[in-house]
């Protein structure tokens, strides 16, 4: 059991993808700029992930070595696709706001690397779980980060109006450039900063 | 059996995409009622939006039906064509391909309690793709009410800037025609000598910095478009002083 546990917990921290491994920056960068559209996307990579995950543990032993990357890839693509289709029916909004991003989350690299590093290789079980730590991993970040930029630089949260009008009449601004991407990599870097001065074996060996 | 053969790799790989083939074929027939609908609701919240009604997408339907009260296919010479849903069946980007004499442009006329208000689709290029869009005018025929645009890939922060509101404000109670009743346009410029946008009847308003494409597919589309609409604006307009001209008849015969 606590080795399962494992599989949900160490993403979260140890072996974060974002922080730690530094995979999919891109969309951490893109898509953090409200905490609303940080949240579904990281839904959906959940999603995507758990699913084809599952789904190419199952297949692991019938799939033929020579062209498992396409079918890791085909997998991917239609769950991909799937969530992109419910979400054009239930939260078009939001759809049309992640627009291409949901696209992207096939080329996200945390995806195929877990399929090609675990999936292929363990239980169906065993393999939703390290779905699921790796995606919540990658949404915890973009969460935390997506928190910063909207409340420092539209001073909201979920969309509603979180610093009292009595701080800007103070002569308090939004920082506009947290809106812009370099702010989110400086972001990223702050919270890899704090989370190795907390986390000593993160740190390399010089 | 040996995972390794080639007939086993076809077989696996043909299998594949006919399962994947036909999970998505199912869920996309499914969700499209759905989808269009959202679609639809849209659209509605884009052409009232240009006459200043904010609206989520729920309650889009029931003020469109309220505020919407006629939906015209102009035709080339002036006239209308009342078999046409133009809500519906009228897809500018597939009328676009058609000559002029052929195609329908649709108008809606919209009435919040006194005013009326006259709402043309637009469509044109920017530089990747379609940009597309709505432009109302007063009852003058010639004072833009208000505008919305939208884009199908115009690059972040530059051309897509033109959905933002900041941009779209600079056209409101700009004019169209000048004092002739010739059509000018609204030239989205960057020798505009007005930045603050106080004179609203120079025909122009201020440039996109870095969206110069984008900028110019805006101009040039509006002006398409409303070209094809001033035979019917003339008829209206005269119509209208046919009226004013028998109303004074009236007036003078009475006294």
């Amino acid at each position: 059991m606590s080795k399962n546990k494992v599989l949900l917990t160490d993403p979260l921290d140890d072996n974060n993808p974002i922080t730690v491994q530094v995979l999919g920056i891109c969309s951490a960068l893109a898509i953090t700029v409200q905490l609303k559209a940080a949240i579904v996307m990281s839904l959906s990579v959940v999603a995507v992930m758990a699913a084809s995950n599952v789904i190419v543990s199952i297949l692991r032993n019938l799939i033929p070595n020579r062209i498992r990357i396409i079918v890791q890839l085909v997998v991917v693509a239609s769950m991909v696709v799937l969530v992109d289709e419910v979400l054009r029916a239930y939260a078009y909004d939001v759809s049309k706001e992640l627009s291409i991003f949901i696209g992207l989350i096939i080329t996200n690299c945390i995806v195929m690397g877990r399929l090609e590093a675990f999936a292929l290789g363990n239980g169906v079980w065993r393999s939703f779980l390290d779905g699921v730590g790796n995606a919540f991993g990658y949404g915890a970040i973009l969460i935390l980060v997506a928190f910063f930029r909207e409340l420092l630089g539209s001073g909201n949260l979920l969309g509603v109006q979180v610093i009292p009008d009595s701080f800007y009449e103070m002569g308090y601004e939004n920082n506009g450039m947290m809106l812009l991407s370099p702010m989110a990599l400086i972001t990223v870097g702050l919270i890899i900063w704090v989370q190795r001065s907390r986390n000593r074996k993160l740190i390399e060996k010089a | 059996m040996n995972r390794d053969s080639n007939s086993y790799t076809f077989i696996f790989a043909t299998l594949m995409v006919l399962v994947v083939a036909s999970v998505l074929a199912f869920t996309s027939q499914s969700l499209k009622d759905l989808q269009n609908d959202n679609i639809r609701k849209e659209k509605m919240q884009n052409i009232l939006s240009t006459v200043g009604i904010k609206v989520d997408r729920e309650g889009a339907e029931d003020l469109y039906n309220k505020y919407i009260k006629e939906q015209l296919a102009v035709q080339s010479d002036g006239s209308t064509d009342n078999t046409v849903n133009v809500f519906r069946d009228v897809k500018l980007a597939l009328e676009l391909k058609k000559s002029p004499e052929d195609q329908n442009f649709p108008l809606y006329v919209a009435e919040i309690e006194e005013d009326k208000f006259y709402i043309v689709p637009i469509r044109g290029n920017g530089l990747w793709n379609a940009i597309f869009g709505y432009i109302s005018i007063k009852e003058d025929l010639n004072t833009v009410k208000g505008v919305v645009f939208d884009h199908v890939g115009e690059t972040a922060g530059l051309g897509a800037e033109i959905t933002q509101d900041w941009f779209k404000e600079r056209f409101v109670d700009e004019k169209l025609f000048d004092s002739d009743y010739n059509l000018m346009g609204i030239k989205v410029s960057k020798t505009n000598n007005d930045p603050s946008n106080l004179d609203k009847s120079d025909h122009e308003v201020d440039f996109i910095s870095g969206a110069t494409i984008t900028c110019d597919g805006v101009t040039d589309m509006i002006t398409e478009r409303m070209n094809h609409y001033i035979p019917y604006f003339k008829s209206i307009k005269e119509s209208e002083t046919a009226l004013a001209f028998s109303m004074s008849n009236i007036d003078s015969n009475i006294n």
